[in-house]
């Protein structure tokens, strides 16, 4: 349940860059969550719900992009299947992750005088 | 609100921000990091699930060394200090963390740990994690290098079923092998067959702490991570880091 720890990260971020346009209230949350963050795109939902309660975001809904898992070798430039040995069939060196492990804040919507 | 031209309405304004969430707590790991390669110390994030026999090897650990580093460590739990009072009967340099119910350490509980406890002359730093195959793999904390702990009688699958957590290991070590003569059904080849699948460069070694079966190599890996804080000021004839 460390989506609750993130939570509160995340508000801080919005707080933080939201203040610092003057704004009064926080309309949308955007986020980017990869599939192999370790992050659970649900429970993040249920503690930003919970979080919000009562702050300059409570009417800010959060809407999460999620990144796939994408792995490519970095010496032959391929892209790799998704599952199976994590080496490069032409090659045989160590597979690259992509993307697929972002935690990322990426865009808010407020409400500014 | 003006009636007449609208001056004074607010408006929705998008702010593009591209920020890791997590940006504060990579900072504190940073400066962590930071003391610890002042320092040349090897952090080392020791992580499994509870029950894995993380404590047992860090005790098995600190016998095989017999002294020859100086090594401590921050164990983190839940509740109680019983991981912290064994490591310090085994002669390490112990604190707890008590994170009461936060499922994983983070870096900021690592420094301010570190601010209570004499930790700069030593040579080895094991964090050792709340036992958790999933949140603690989120957290930087500013170790040199991620350890996970696996025994054989959590099923062979488990890398699988855990993916970033293993992803993120440097090393594993497959523990309690001393029990494979009663798990006719666990083989080390298909754990390692689970880990080739989550891990591009899959490192192990299969250790018991009860027989010290692997102790020797993992101590020797350690060795050879000691290269990652101080590669230009080791010394090799005292055996002992310095700056």
């Amino acid at each position: 349940m460390h989506e609750y720890s993130i939570v509160q990260s995340l508000y801080d971020a919005v707080m933080v860059n939201a203040g610092g346009r003057g704004a009064g209230t926080v309309q949308e949350v955007r986020v980017r969550i990869g599939e192999l963050s370790g992050v659970d795109v649900g429970l993040l939902d249920t503690a930003w719900r919970t979080f919000r309660v009562r702050t300059p975001c409570e009417a800010a809904d959060m809407f999460v992009e999620v990144v796939p898992a994408s792995w490519e070798c970095p010496a032959c430039r391929c892209a790799a299947p998704r599952t199976g040995i994590r080496r490069c069939r032409t090659c045989g060196g160590p597979l690259h992750l992509a993307q697929g492990d972002e935690i990322l804040l990426d865009q808010i919507v407020m409400e500014v005088p | 609100m003006c009636d007449s031209c609208g001056c004074g309405d607010t408006q929705l304004v998008p702010l593009e921000v591209q920020q890791r969430i997590l940006s504060d707590n990579d900072r504190t790991a940073a400066h962590n990091r930071h003391h610890f390669s002042e320092r040349a110390l090897l952090a080392i994030n020791v992580m499994g699930s509870p029950g894995a026999g993380k404590t047992a090897i860090l005790e098995a650990t600190a016998t095989a060394l017999e002294g020859r580093r100086l090594i401590g460590a921050l164990a983190g739990d839940l509740a109680t200090e019983n991981d912290a009072n064994r490591l310090k009967a085994a002669g390490i340099r112990a604190t707890s963390i008590t994170t009461g119910s936060a499922c994983h350490l983070d870096a900021g509980m690592v420094h301010h740990a570190l601010h209570h406890g004499p930790w700069s002359d030593l040579d080895y730093l094991f964090i050792e994690n709340v036992g958790n195959l999933v949140c603690p793999a989120v957290y930087d904390l500013g170790q040199a290098a991620n350890v996970v702990v696996l025994a054989v009688t959590e099923g062979e699958d488990k890398p699988l079923k855990y993916p970033v957590m293993f992803r993120k290991a440097d090393l594993v070590l497959i523990s309690k092998v001393d029990l494979l003569p009663h798990l006719p059904d666990i083989s080390i080849d298909r754990i390692v067959a689970s880990l080739q699948q989550v891990m591009p460069e899959p490192d192990y070694i299969a250790v018991s702490a009860r027989t010290g079966q692997g102790i020797t190599q993992w101590v020797r890996w350690l060795n050879e991570q000691e290269a990652r804080v101080a590669p230009a000021h080791y010394n090799d004839t005292t055996g002992r880091a310095h700056v």
